[in-house]
């Protein structure tokens, strides 16, 4: 097997570009190493499970890196597994007769998410259980089947025990054993194809020819396996396990962030990273198109990523001669990349404890009258700050209010606050802002509008209603 | 090993009665010997958890001040010996006084956002109900203020027993499933919870 030959480009510097699969495998191996000794301690039981997470990061000599080991190299996994997908989908690589290898290749992205998604619940914090919470919430917009499936997955009618026993029986054995399948398949297939050859422009691929091209070549100018391109794979994987090292050593166990006590106020669960470009998703997407989105949409992704090889699998095969293949991998990134960072920051979640943790910029009260100054507490009080900033500090979800003098009128102000934004007729969520006509006082109402008409550059007067079109005629 | 007898067997249609018959024998116990161990196994899977309808007891009544929004935190009786604390659940409770029939009104909501399922907060002041993942808002009678969730939030069914109340042990809460089994898409909760 390790003597069977390879394309004799390979061995050159383009052989680096082949490093990435063999590198997340060798991760994939130093997790099954770390997940069998984290599983000598951990508990896969509700009540223990948390206690048991603490054992590992305090108690048990080494363990704290174990945990932390065994996240950050399933973090490496993902980074080395999409890195191998986008080498192979670049460089043509999944073209006859390596569709099925492809196939397999997205069924093992697949396997390496849905690790991710089980080891985050056995984590066993608030942010485990509220995102059982999500995923079921999710799931249960399944129509027709959505209760069942609910069901299904939590293994119950509520998030407990029976959940934590699920996740741990699907982490540790249902999906490994998926996954090592696959994984099986697809070094049987890469070794039946043969190591596809380094791209040139120029040199299509035709089914009718290939094979009989391929073996030509290889009996030509074959070079094994076992030989420099087998010292890349292993230089790379060494320093893959390094930086993972390194990193873990660094970084420290990820969590548990507190203990998995629903009834803690505060909680505010986020995905983890491979997941938050999801979640940014489902905050950006209008309400009305939101299940789809939830639903529909990742489907549609996943069947796209297996049909890769039928739609095209001849022709040109190098990067250089395949703009749109080039162009589709900096589009699909460049969306990720956007929407994790939307993800982390997460703009649309209100700031809860901004009403009572940011005080009102003092050069905003200075000099008021104590009607504005009413105002000011107001504002705090009836929780404006969680969505509003001002001065940058607060909430983002609604607009930052520093200068709202300057552009929305007293009447304007008091109709936004009372009404708020009523959401579209028909449509299944509500507007942007709740009406807060039945939660404020008219003195409280006349503070507030008093405060925020105040918020302007100094020496600008106060906005004034727009002038009706027929007065604008009069201008010079 | 097959290979050996093809070569030398007659072809399918002349197999000999008793190797034929051992074939039909094979294939039936299989089947058999399938769904023994395989019928359990996907019962088991697939089993029906329809808990039994538990009543949790809340409070007394009269420690619940009219027209306020209390957090009350409990135990629900849904759940397996080793669950721990993962058992605690949260609901808010709201005295609405009397009906003209002078029975107790309340209203009891699931702390779990109609959106996705995360945990809203109660704002005193503000009398909203704050969401901190999507920010869904909701008035303090439950029905929706603003932000993505499709409806009001998911409502408990309750009774007053003696002196104190009780709701019924809450399930998790879904579009589909909730908690007065009534699928429900008005923006408002359901008005069916009436004093069981």
């Amino acid at each position: 097997m390790l003597r069977h030959p390879i394309p004799r480009a390979i061995e050159g510097p383009m052989g680096w570009w082949y490093i990435f699969g063999s590198a997340s495998m060798t991760l994939l191996f130093l997790q099954i190493l770390t997940g069998i000794g984290l599983a000598l301690v951990y508990v896969p039981s509700a009540d223990k499970a948390y206690d048991s997470l603490l054992y590992l990061n305090q108690s048990e000599p080494l363990g704290w890196f174990l945990r932390s080991l065994h996240y950050y190299a399933g973090s490496g996994m993902v980074v080395l597994v999409l890195a191998h997908m986008t080498q192979v989908f670049l460089q043509g690589a999944y073209k006859y007769p390596r569709e099925l290898t492809w196939v397999l290749g997205v069924c093992l992205l697949l396997c390496t998410l849905g690790m991710f998604f089980t080891g985050q619940v056995l984590r066993w914090d608030p942010d485990a259980y509220w995102g059982l919470a999500v995923g079921a919430s999710m799931a249960g917009r399944v129509p027709v089947l959505g209760p069942w499936i609910v069901e299904l997955l939590l293994g119950g009618p509520v998030i407990g025990a029976d959940s934590l026993s699920r996740f741990f029986a699907l982490h540790v054995f249902v999906i490994p054993g998926l996954l090592l399948a696959a994984l099986a398949v697809h070094l049987w297939l890469v070794l039946t194809c043969g190591i596809s050859d380094v791209p040139r422009p120029g040199a299509p691929v035709d089914p009718r020819t290939y094979d009989a091209h391929y073996q030509q070549e290889l009996h030509r100018a074959g070079v094994p396996f076992l030989g420099n391109a087998m010292l890349k794979d292993i230089f790379a994987s060494a320093v893959a396990v390094i930086a993972v090292v390194i990193i873990a050593a660094l970084m420290g166990p990820k969590g548990p962030t507190g203990p998995p006590d629903p009834t803690l106020p505060g909680a505010n669960p986020r995905p983890e990273w491979p997941f938050l470009w999801l979640f940014a998703l489902l905050a950006l997407s209008p309400p009305s198109v939101e299940t789809l989105v939830m639903l529909v949409f990742p489907v549609v992704l996943i069947v796209a990523l297996f049909l890769v090889p039928f739609v095209n699998n001849r022709g040109e095969r190098s990067p250089s001669r395949r703009p749109v293949a080039v162009l589709s991998v900096i589009v699909i990134y460049t969306v990720l990349g956007a929407l994790t960072y939307e993800g982390t920051t997460a703009p649309w979640s209100p700031a809860m404890t901004a009403w009572s943790g940011d005080p009102i910029p003092v050069a905003m009260v200075k000099q008021s009258t104590p009607l504005s100054l009413q105002g000011a507490v107001v504002f705090q009080n009836k929780n404006c700050r969680n969505c509003h900033a001002l001065d940058g500090i607060g909430g983002r979800r609604g607009p930052d209010l520093t200068l709202v003098g300057s552009r929305l009128t007293r009447d304007q102000l008091i109709d936004q606050v009372s009404n708020g934004t009523p959401g579209a007729k028909g449509s299944p969520g509500g507007g942007e802002m709740p009406a807060y006509g039945k939660q404020i006082s008219p003195p409280q109402m006349t503070a507030l509008v008093d405060f925020l008409s105040n918020l302007r550059p100094k020496g600008q007067p106060p906005a004034e209603p727009a002038a009706h079109p027929s007065a604008r005629n009069d201008q010079p | 090993m097959n290979t050996a007898a093809s070569h030398t067997a007659p072809p399918p249609s002349s197999v000999p009665p008793r190797r034929s018959f051992f074939r039909w024998v094979t294939a039936g116990i299989s089947v058999v010997a399938g769904v023994l161990a395989g019928g359990p196994l996907i019962a088991y899977l697939l089993r029906p958890r329809s808990a039994p309808v538990e009543w949790v007891a809340l409070g007394k009544v009269r420690d619940f001040p009219p027209q306020e929004t209390r957090r009350v935190t409990f135990d629900n009786p849904i759940r397996q010996p080793w669950d721990g604390m993962v058992a605690r659940a949260t609901v808010f409770v709201r005295y609405e006084g009397k009906d003209p029939a002078g029975q107790d009104r309340f209203s009891v909501l699931d702390v779990n956002c109609a959106h996705l399922g995360c945990p809203v907060s109660w704002f005193p002041e503000s009398a909203l109900f704050m969401c901190p993942c999507h920010g869904g808002v909701y008035y303090s009678d439950g029905s929706r203020a603003s932000g993505p969730p499709p409806r009001g939030l998911y409502e408990c069914v309750w009774r007053i027993q003696g002196d104190h109340l009780e709701i019924q042990a809450p399930h998790y809460p879904t579009l589909q499933n909730t908690l007065t089994h009534e699928a429900d898409s008005e923006g408002r909760p359901t008005t069916s919870t009436k004093p069981v």
